[in-house]
């Protein structure tokens, strides 16, 4: 089974919460998750963030399901690291 | 653990507590009032007016003033809510009914409407207590019950201006002078009013 050890999500949020109670919201799912968010447009109600998430299992579906309770969506997913976990 | 409480959501909710805040003064400042009026009233009425009428009379207003700030807080606040998360979902192009602000949305109206509503209860029920007593033959009083129940509501009109002055970080002394002048001043106007009015 492979594992996702890196992510970098376009997500579109409110300005409300704000990027560190964002990323605390995220950091939160597992003991391991480290983010890193960028601002990367700012609108009258919204904002776009470059979410980096690492990880030594990220859970996708966790983390989207937590994306969305915030009031935000995953526009596109960037950039992602995986291991592979082949049995030999 | 069954239950973790959302950081966000927690967040959300405490935003509505300055709007609470705000309804609990106002209409907590329109019961006190309303009270007060009504107790300058009996008391200028002198021995005809019974203390259990007017205490039938004075719980009735109460229970007017409750369903009045439940109603009026929850109507107001649901659309202003409603018009808010509109507006994000079209911003966001999203529907956001699930989410933490759907929530809050939802949650809000409540929490503001119990606060407005039951503000101008409770201390229309604390300015009446006086006559209870009197009534029941709990208390004894050396003034007339009504003239203890005026300064009973002088005085909860003092400690509301001092919860402002705490709230706004001025002096709370005299924030609650002013609120006390400003009952003061009410008082005079019902007496001039009877004095114009109901002159023999």
């Amino acid at each position: 089974m492979s594992k996702i050890r890196r992510l970098i999500l376009d997500v579109l949020k409110p300005h409300q919460p704000n990027i560190v109670d964002f990323a605390s919201c995220l950091a939160d799912l597992a003991s391991d998750y480290r983010i890193k968010i960028t601002v990367t447009a700012v609108d009258k109600m919204t904002e776009n963030i470059l979410l980096g998430i690492e990880g030594s299992d990220l859970q996708f579906d966790n983390i989207r399901e937590e994306i969305q309770k915030m009031g935000a969506s995953v526009h596109s997913i960037d950039e992602v690291d995986v291991d592979g976990m082949a049995s030999p | 653990m069954l239950f973790a409480p959302n950081s966000n959501l927690v967040s959300q909710l405490n935003q509505a507590r300055g709007i609470a805040r705000r309804y609990l003064v106002t209409n907590g400042f329109d019961g006190a009032l309303t009270m007060l009026g009504l107790m300058v009233g009996f008391q200028t009425a002198g021995d005809r007016i019974d203390l259990s009428m007017a205490i039938n009379g004075c719980l009735g207003a109460a229970v007017a003033l409750l369903v009045s700030g439940l109603s009026s807080a929850y109507l107001s606040e649901t659309v202003e809510r409603r018009k808010e998360l509109q507006e994000l979902e079209g911003a966001l192009l999203s529907d956001l009914t699930n989410t933490n602000y759907g929530y809050a949305s939802r949650a809000i109206p409540i929490m503001v409407a119990l606060v407005n509503g039951l503000a101008p209860f409770i201390i229309s029920v604390l300015i009446i207590a006086p006559l209870w007593l009197a009534d029941n033959n709990l208390v004894q009083f050396s003034i007339s019950p009504f003239s203890a129940a005026i300064i009973n509501a002088l005085l909860l009109i003092f400690l509301l201006g001092v919860f402002l002055g705490r709230v706004s970080n001025q002096f709370w002394l005299w924030m609650g002078i002013r609120t006390l002048l400003i009952a003061m001043i009410t008082v005079a106007l019902i007496l001039l009013l009877e004095i114009l009015l109901l002159k023999p």
